[in-house]
């Protein structure tokens, strides 16, 4: 498969802080990347560095063949870059505002009105395009900051944190954007809420303080969140012990009068075994929820995984 | 780059600053003009006599282009503050810095859209003594000097204020800044003037020294050579500046 984008070796220090180090990024067409990690991790760092903004202590990255650090106006053609915050001028109506986007990238004459009559259409800018954008809401500007990041047909999107600060319906009508934008383009999505990836993204990289620690597909990452509790509510509650009788439950956990939680092996999944002894004793049975690790639960087990392998 | 000029022109004229501005110093210099040359009008009987007396051109368009560069000293700042200083308290510059644009085309397309909005207000000045052609005689190469000082004297002011804008996410503090040092800039001959053989060089620095002689008709290599030099050295600047913020973050 064509690399579109590659990274190799990526870091870079501020000072005596090293922002992120030894980072290896690899996208291929019409894939979505989701670069996920806790705020602080050097997300914004490495979108930074991969759109050109920010040159890297070390490292290279080729854009579709082309070296970013060494032909940054040819690389950087090949790159639509959303940061953290849209880059918008708010005194502009938007159909204005595309078609500077346009011409910034190079864009003229016909292909630049056909470009921009696309990208309103695509991104759903059509009844706003003669309004200014500064009297938009949250969400069409956003809209509209992807609509600028792909006016020009890049081959690689960069989208940092493209869903932060909206509420849920515009989050839903721009993840529904970004899985329309990613039937065309290759797409980098940073983020910190775990569903976006598992909605949006075919692969995962997972990053904190600035190292990569995971990096694989999303069926592997589901794999790891995977949790072995359940969480219980019995109106009519057994005492402790005789849940814990029950085979394949290792302990047991009161976190309320009547809510449990029944830690058990992974391969040994009590949960049917709990259900017909519920209906059995008349402990009725309110609440039944497998428990999924959090973000905070995968990174501290990614984390501790890693920590392990140095020591051994 | 000349994308860039064009935006960054337009959409000076979609804020009210710009009309503002253009209004107000026209009146401003209007109001000048007219007294130059009510006074002119007064004293012409009583100068006409005199052999190798000042006439209306330096009577009245060298004051009124004099008048004039003050004018572009006060409104220069308030064009300049916000070119890069509001990209940045705006967080709109990514768009530029990830555009396929180098720092000079980011720069030069900055430079080049504040300088056309003050080309139209230099035009529009101009224009007061070209009137005058209508019912008399004016030197018109003495005013195409003095002009062209302008045109200078308006592109250095561009680059130093593009410059403090480079500097600052606050407009505030890039006007203040540029202010000051077209300020200081513009006055530093004094020293020069109180009578220190040794301080002929800051008369050197000075904008306004450089300037004077244009109005009066002279034009020297040296002068122009100076605002090249301000205008190209404070552009590199600023470019190293933006340059620079790629590298270190």
């Amino acid at each position: 498969m064509t690399k579109l984008l590659e990274a190799n070796n990526l870091g870079k220090r501020f000072g005596q802080q090293t922002a992120v180090s030894d980072i290896n990024i690899h996208l291929s067409r019409g894939e979505v990347l989701g670069f996920l990690g806790p705020n602080g991790a050097g997300k914004s760092t490495t979108m930074k560095m991969l759109s050109g903004n920010l040159a890297p202590t070390n490292g290279q990255i080729l854009i579709n063949g082309v070296d970013l650090l060494e032909q940054p106006k040819q690389a950087k053609a090949h790159i639509g870059y959303l940061p953290e915050t849209p880059p918008l001028y708010r005194e502009l109506t938007v159909r204005e505002f595309l078609v500077f986007c346009g011409r910034l990238n190079l864009l003229a004459g016909k292909p630049l009105r056909i470009a921009v009559d696309r990208v309103i259409e695509r991104c759903g800018l059509g009844d706003v395009q003669h309004r200014l954008i500064g009297q938009l809401s949250k969400g069409f500007q956003q809209r509209v900051g992807i609509a600028q990041a792909i006016v020009h047909h890049p081959a690689v999107v960069i989208l940092d944190e493209p869903t932060s600060g909206l509420d849920p319906i515009q989050i839903r009508d721009i993840r529904h954007l970004i899985r329309e934008v990613a039937n065309e383009h290759s797409v980098i999505l940073s983020t910190h809420i775990l569903p976006e990836v598992q909605m949006l993204c075919d692969r995962v990289q997972i990053i904190a303080h600035g190292q990569l620690l995971f990096s694989d597909s999303i069926d592997a990452l589901s794999k790891q969140m995977h949790a072995s509790s359940l969480q219980v509510q019995l109106a009519n509650a057994p005492s402790v012990s005789e849940l814990s009788a029950i085979a394949g439950v290792v302990s047991v956990q009161t976190i309320a009068d009547s809510t449990f939680r029944l830690h058990y092996q992974p391969d040994n999944d009590p949960t049917e075994r709990l259900v017909s002894l519920a209906v059995a004793n008349g402990w009725q049975l309110r609440q039944l929820v497998a428990e999924q690790h959090s973000l905070e639960d995968v990174f501290m087990k990614i984390v501790q995984r890693e920590e392990n392998s140095k020591d051994a | 780059m000349l994308n860039l000029a064009r935006n960054e022109l337009y959409r000076l004229f979609l804020s009210p600053l710009a009309w503002v501005i253009l209004a107000l110093s026209q009146a401003l210099l209007a109001y000048l003009f007219l007294s130059h040359l009510d006074y002119f009008m007064q004293i012409q009987s009583q100068i006409a006599a005199i052999p190798g007396a000042p006439g209306v051109t330096e009577m009245i368009v060298a004051p009124l282009l004099g008048n004039a560069a003050i004018v572009l000293l006060l409104i220069s700042p308030l064009i300049t503050m916000r070119l890069l200083a509001e990209e940045r308290r705006n967080e709109s510059l990514p768009l530029l810095t990830s555009a396929p644009l180098t720092a000079a085309g980011v720069v030069m397309g900055k430079f080049l859209g504040s300088f056309a909005f003050l080309l139209i207000l230099l035009f529009m000045v101009l224009l007061m003594p070209l009137s005058l052609l209508l019912g008399s005689h004016i030197d018109l190469m003495q005013l195409a000097s003095g002009a062209l000082g302008l045109l200078l004297l308006i592109a250095s002011f561009m680059a130093i204020g593009l410059f403090l804008s480079s500097l600052t996410r606050q407009p505030a503090i890039a006007a203040v800044a540029t202010f000051s040092l077209l300020f200081f800039l513009w006055i530093v001959d004094w020293a020069g003037q109180s009578g220190h053989d040794d301080a002929g060089w800051l008369g050197w620095l000075s904008l306004l020294k450089h300037f004077e002689p244009m109005l009066q008709g002279e034009l020297y290599t040296a002068d122009v050579a100076y605002y090249l030099i301000v205008t190209l050295t404070f552009l590199l600047f600023a470019i190293r500046k933006l340059d620079n913020e790629r590298l270190t973050g």
